[in-house]
């Protein structure tokens, strides 16, 4: 077993958004649902981190800073979208500037639908995303091949 | 001389199992003290061997060659220490290792990374003086900046060096990076610097930083142990319970403390090294 | 003898003959081979000295006297009149008071003092010979390119590079004879005369700023000379003696006696050495073409000073007020000079008040006056000297290929000038870093310290040493960025300028490895010599035998892994909107704006102002106080005596 599954350290990236999600994720540090018990740590920068936290749909302005900070993530990386407007945009999916969710710009792993999400099913979220980095990381070693971008699945 | 090879080979096998497990029940204390459960005890070493399983990336292509003269001095610092040498040479050593990792943060040119380099500075500017007076303490007591010869007197040093005592506890703060002094970078998430001086280490080059730190804080330690050791077992026993509670001290403080302005920093941390230091230091001479 | 009097003499006649040549291609020829031979010879004197020893010469002749005495009166003659010139009228007083005081002393009383020996050397000269001799020459080709450059830069001004070299050979010349006299009416000659060429190689653009610099030297030294005069006339009147082998002599036994003549001594020495309330003539000496501050700053002028008292230590040391003035004053300028240099970032303002502190610690050696602390002094003064003169012209060449001397600028400088960049970085290193020279003699002289008992100079030093750490470690971080984007400029620097870098840094590496040689071989039996006995050392054998070997793994480090990597490079992290070229991110405006890092100086703790006034405040109650007790003792002994 690799280690990366035992110590995810995320970093988290919101997007337009009405905050929302972006509180939930905070929600999962805080001592009610403690997610230091699997040994996540939230980095606030990518060349630490293994997983990368999205909330909010992407719009002209961030685009270019999604693709960014998960061209510096080291791999092996998962990219775990939260929330609706992470999924496919939203409430803002026809304004004029949006893209879409953030599969729109760079590849995601884990979809975790709701709005806000509850960090019940963010925690799930990451736990889910700890299995593909895992084949991420024996894909590396050159056992198996990459797994590909998630099907759109609930989390 | 065999002694000393039992105790280099030891401390340079041991320390970096007994600094990751400490590593990990300050962890754990830290979150029980937020009312967390916390992670489990061997965390660090998952952290550790975690970033050594990821891609290999750089930003030049000489700051690995830093960070890995950086590890090497702090092991060297280490083992002069444990071998019995000069106090003198060990900080000095210390200071060449730090001095390393500075200039491989300054070398990658990256904003965050930058002014940790220069905050690092200061942290050096604050609590090196301190340190200094700590070995030139011993040295009036003990009559050596040895070690060998320290450990080999029959008296504790910890009363007559009261004052350097308190004074070394105070700057250990610094040399942990714990809050509030935790300027350059900072365990605790989202912080004003990203990650400080180490924003641009990533993979191996950071596992390696991580384990410099286990092995530079069992080496802090050790200092701290030095103040009680007198050749018998009740000063061996007392050094290593005073050790574990200025570690479980340091979490506490760490705990109930928000970070400070360098400015406090350097302010205090000379102001003690004044006071607590140079009087002490005053009176063990006089005396 | 001949080989001191060959040392002294043969850059005198060069000194003629270059200030006669004009065409630049001659005086390349002459001075690259006068370098040569100068260096040659010292290194002779060096070999001749190791098989023979200590050597005192019985070289008396009155007529030489008389010649000195007649150059001496046209010197101040001169000083006068240019003072008048220039409406610096203090200089002029100075040079009309001791001018005639000392031929008159000469003429009445040091006639009858028998002098046995005028020259000598012991293992201390042959350092000083070889700084000089080495170092001295390096620099003199050092600035053959150098001032090329420096001609072409002010195209307008007349040439008066003839005249720059005259004043620098004739400048060793003196330094030679200064550490080799053993008559102190001729160290007082020599004296003289480095305080006046250093007046000339400050003054040597003849701007406005140029001008009053060179005479705010001139008047600080002409100050320090008066306290030599004054020296030589107590030992004279009082001693009966003009020998500066004798004094020390007597010193050693009676240090109470002669620390009268000795604070007057040490006191013309704290001018030299630019200690403070006297450290603005250095900082002044910066608007000098760089150069004039190397010569000033690593091997001569200033050394001369530090020579002065290190000579002197037997004389000084914790019991008597010569000894703790001198260590005081010391202490403090390595204190505040160390802090005024954080707040600095004209890479040669750095240097200078580096220099001024690493003075102050040597003068703070040669106070304490023990073995261990005059073992500390000399290793300071060997490193001091190689490491700043590297140092100083680095910087040189990066201000004449990067048009700036200020360290912010100097960004990058890796990138753009890596070989210079290399040797700065290896100067820096050598100034603060274990286990290189610098370090080893600080780390010996803290040891002194603490032994001499002084607890206050123990703190100076300890704050002192966190104060040097951070600016000498912010300057090297500044060098050693990569920043993208940089091109290679290093192509247009002189070939000598290379070579004379190339060699320092080697001397540097060199000095790092032979130390404990240097130590065992030349040092110990100095200190033996003085102190009796043999001495115990700062620093154990074993200690040095672990740098040396430190010194040994970095440099192999270095060799076999520097900048081998086989990493992917990646861009650095700006908030996920670099632009991808490391130096602009994306701004707010939608539009790419650039980045850029500057150091960090801490006006408000560590300013330049405030520290001066600090230390000079404190240095001038010092001085004051201990040379009032001289005086006061002084009067004691002659009233007692008569009594």
């Amino acid at each position: 077993m690799s280690y990366v599954t035992k110590s995810p350290w995320v970093i988290h990236y919101d997007g337009s958004s009405c905050n929302g999600c972006d509180i939930e994720v905070l929600a999962c540090l805080t001592p009610m649902y403690d997610v230091e018990r699997f040994g996540i740590i939230n980095t606030g920068n990518p060349k630490h981190a293994d997983v990368f936290l999205v909330t909010g749909s992407v719009n002209e302005q961030n685009k270019e800073v999604v693709k960014q900070i998960y061209s510096q993530m080291p791999e092996p990386k998962v990219v775990v979208a939260i929330g609706i407007c992470a999924n496919n945009g939203g409430i803002f999916k026809e304004c004029y500037n949006i893209l879409g969710g953030v599969d729109t710009v760079i590849p995601v792993d884990v979809y975790v639908p709701g709005c806000a999400a509850r960090p019940e099913a963010i925690i799930d979220g990451v736990v889910k995303g700890l299995g593909v980095l895992q084949e991420k990381r024996n894909a590396m070693d050159g056992n198996t091949a990459a797994p590909a971008p998630a099907e759109k699945e609930e989390a | 001389m065999i002694k000393i090879i039992i105790f280099v080979v030891a401390y340079l096998v041991l320390a970096p199992l007994v600094g990751g497990f400490l590593a990990g029940i300050d962890r754990i204390i830290s979150a029980r003290m937020q009312g967390r459960v916390g992670p489990p005890v061997l965390q660090p070493f998952y952290d550790v061997f975690k970033l050594r399983e990821k891609e290999a990336i750089t930003v030049n292509k000489v700051q690995d060659f830093y960070v890995t003269c950086f590890f090497i001095f702090v092991l060297v610092t280490g083992c002069f220490f444990f071998a019995g040498g000069d106090l003198l040479l060990v900080i000095f050593t210390l200071t060449l290792a730090s001095v390393f990792l500075i200039v491989a943060a300054f070398s990658s040119n990256s904003p965050y990374s930058q002014v940790g380099a220069e905050r690092e500075l200061l942290q050096m500017l604050a609590y090196e003086p301190m340190v200094l007076l700590t070995a030139i303490g011993f040295y009036i007591y003990t009559g050596s900046f040895e070690v060998r010869q320290i450990l080999s007197g029959d008296a504790m040093a910890f009363l007559p060096l009261i004052g350097v005592f308190f004074g070394f506890i105070f700057i250990l703060t610094i040399k942990f990076r714990k809050s509030p002094f935790d300027l350059s970078m900072s365990h605790h998430a989202h912080q004003e610097l990203v990650k400080g001086l180490v924003t641009e280490f990533s993979g191996k080059t950071m596992a390696l930083i991580e384990v410099a730190h286990w092995y530079e804080n069992i080496f802090l330690l050790g200092f701290v142990f030095l103040f009680f050791a007198n050749g018998t077992i009740w000063g061996t026993v007392i050094g290593v319970v005073v050790c574990l509670a200025a570690y479980f001290l340091e979490v506490l403080i760490d705990n109930c403390f928000a970070r400070m302005k360098w400015q406090v920093a350097l302010n205090s941390a000379w102001i003690v090294a004044l006071v607590l230091g140079m009087i002490n230091l005053f009176i063990v001479y006089l005396v | 003898m001949g080989t001191i009097f060959f040392l002294i003499l043969f850059p005198l006649v060069v000194a003629f003959v270059l200030l006669v040549v004009k065409a630049d291609a001659a005086r390349g020829v002459i001075v690259k081979l006068a370098a040569l031979v100068i260096a040659a010879a010292s290194i002779y004197l060096a070999v001749q000295y190791f098989q023979g020893g200590d050597r005192y010469f019985d070289f008396s002749n009155e007529n030489v006297n008389y010649v000195l005495m007649v150059i001496e009166v046209c010197l101040a003659v001169y000083i006068v009149i240019t003072g008048i010139k220039h409406k610096k009228y203090l200089a002029s007083v100075f040079a009309i008071i001791q001018t005639p005081v000392m031929v008159w002393f000469e003429l009445t009383e040091g006639h009858h003092i028998e002098v046995a020996h005028n020259l000598y050397y012991d293992r201390l000269s042959v350092i000083m010979v070889l700084i000089i001799g080495i170092i001295g020459s390096l620099i003199t080709v050092y600035a053959l390119g150098y001032m090329k450059d420096f001609q072409h830069h002010h195209a307008g001004e007349k040439d008066r590079r003839p005249w720059f070299f005259f004043v620098m050979f004739l400048f060793l010349g003196a330094m030679f004879g200064l550490v080799m006299s053993n008559n102190l009416t001729w160290v007082y000659f020599f004296w003289e005369i480095t305080s006046l060429c250093s007046f000339f190689l400050i003054g040597y653009t003849k701007t406005g700023e140029a001008t009053n610099n060179a005479f705010r030297a001139l008047i600080m030294n002409l100050l320090g000379g008066m306290g030599f005069a004054t020296a030589i006339l107590i030992l004279g009147f009082v001693y009966q003696t003009l020998e500066l082998s004798t004094m020390i002599t007597y010193g050693m036994m009676y240090s109470g006696i002669m620390a009268i003549p000795a604070a007057f001594l040490a006191f013309a020495g704290i001018t030299k050495a630019a200690q403070m309330p006297f450290n603005s003539w250095l900082l002044g000496a910066m608007v000098a073409p760089t150069p004039t501050s190397a010569l000033l700053h690593s091997s001569t002028m200033v050394k001369a000073g530090v020579f002065l008292i290190i000579k002197l230590a037997p004389c000084l040391g914790m019991g008597n007020f010569a000894g703790l003035m001198t260590m005081t004053v010391g202490g403090v300028t390595f204190l505040m000079a160390s802090f005024a240099a954080i707040s600095q970032s004209n890479a040669k303002k750095v240097l200078a008040y580096s220099t001024i502190a690493n003075l102050g610690l040597i003068v703070t050696c040669g106070g304490i006056g023990t073995a261990g602390a005059v073992w500390a002094g000399i290793m300071l003064i060997i490193f001091h000297a190689i490491t700043k003169s590297l140092l100083f012209l680095c910087v040189g060449t990066a201000e004449h290929n990067i048009g700036s001397r200020n360290i912010e600028d100097m960004d990058g400088l890796f990138g753009r000038m890596p070989r210079l960049a290399a040797f700065m970085m290896i100067g820096i290193a050598g100034m603060f870093l274990a286990p290189f020279g610098m370090l080893i003699s600080k780390w010996a002289s803290m040891t002194a310290f603490v032994d001499s008992g002084n607890l206050i100079l123990v703190g100076i030093i300890c704050f002192g040493s966190a104060a040097t750490a951070f600016y000498w470690t912010k300057w090297l971080g500044k060098l050693s960025a990569i920043v993208a984007g940089t091109e290679n400029i290093q192509q247009n620097v002189h070939k000598e300028e290379w070579f004379v870098h190339a060699t320092l840094v080697v001397l540097t590496i060199v000095a790092c490895l032979a130390f404990p040689l240097i130590s065992s071989t030349t040092l110990v039996p100095y200190l033996e010599g003085v102190f009796g006995g043999l001495s115990s050392m700062a620093l154990s054998a074993d200690n040095m035998i672990i740098m040396v070997v430190m010194v040994a793994v970095v440099l192999l480090l270095v060799a076999f892994f520097f900048g081998k990597t086989k990493k992917k490079i990646v861009p650095i992290y700006m908030s996920g909107v670099n632009e991808g070229d490391n130096l602009q991110f994306h701004g707010s405006m939608d539009k790419p704006v650039s980045a850029s890092l500057r150091n960090w100086h801490m006006e408000k703790y560590f300013g330049e102002i405030k520290m001066n006034v600090i230390g000079c405040v404190i240095t001038s109650a010092v001085i004051i106080i201990g040379l009032g007790l001289m005086i006061g003792s002084l009067v004691a002994i002659m009233t007692g005596g008569a009594a």
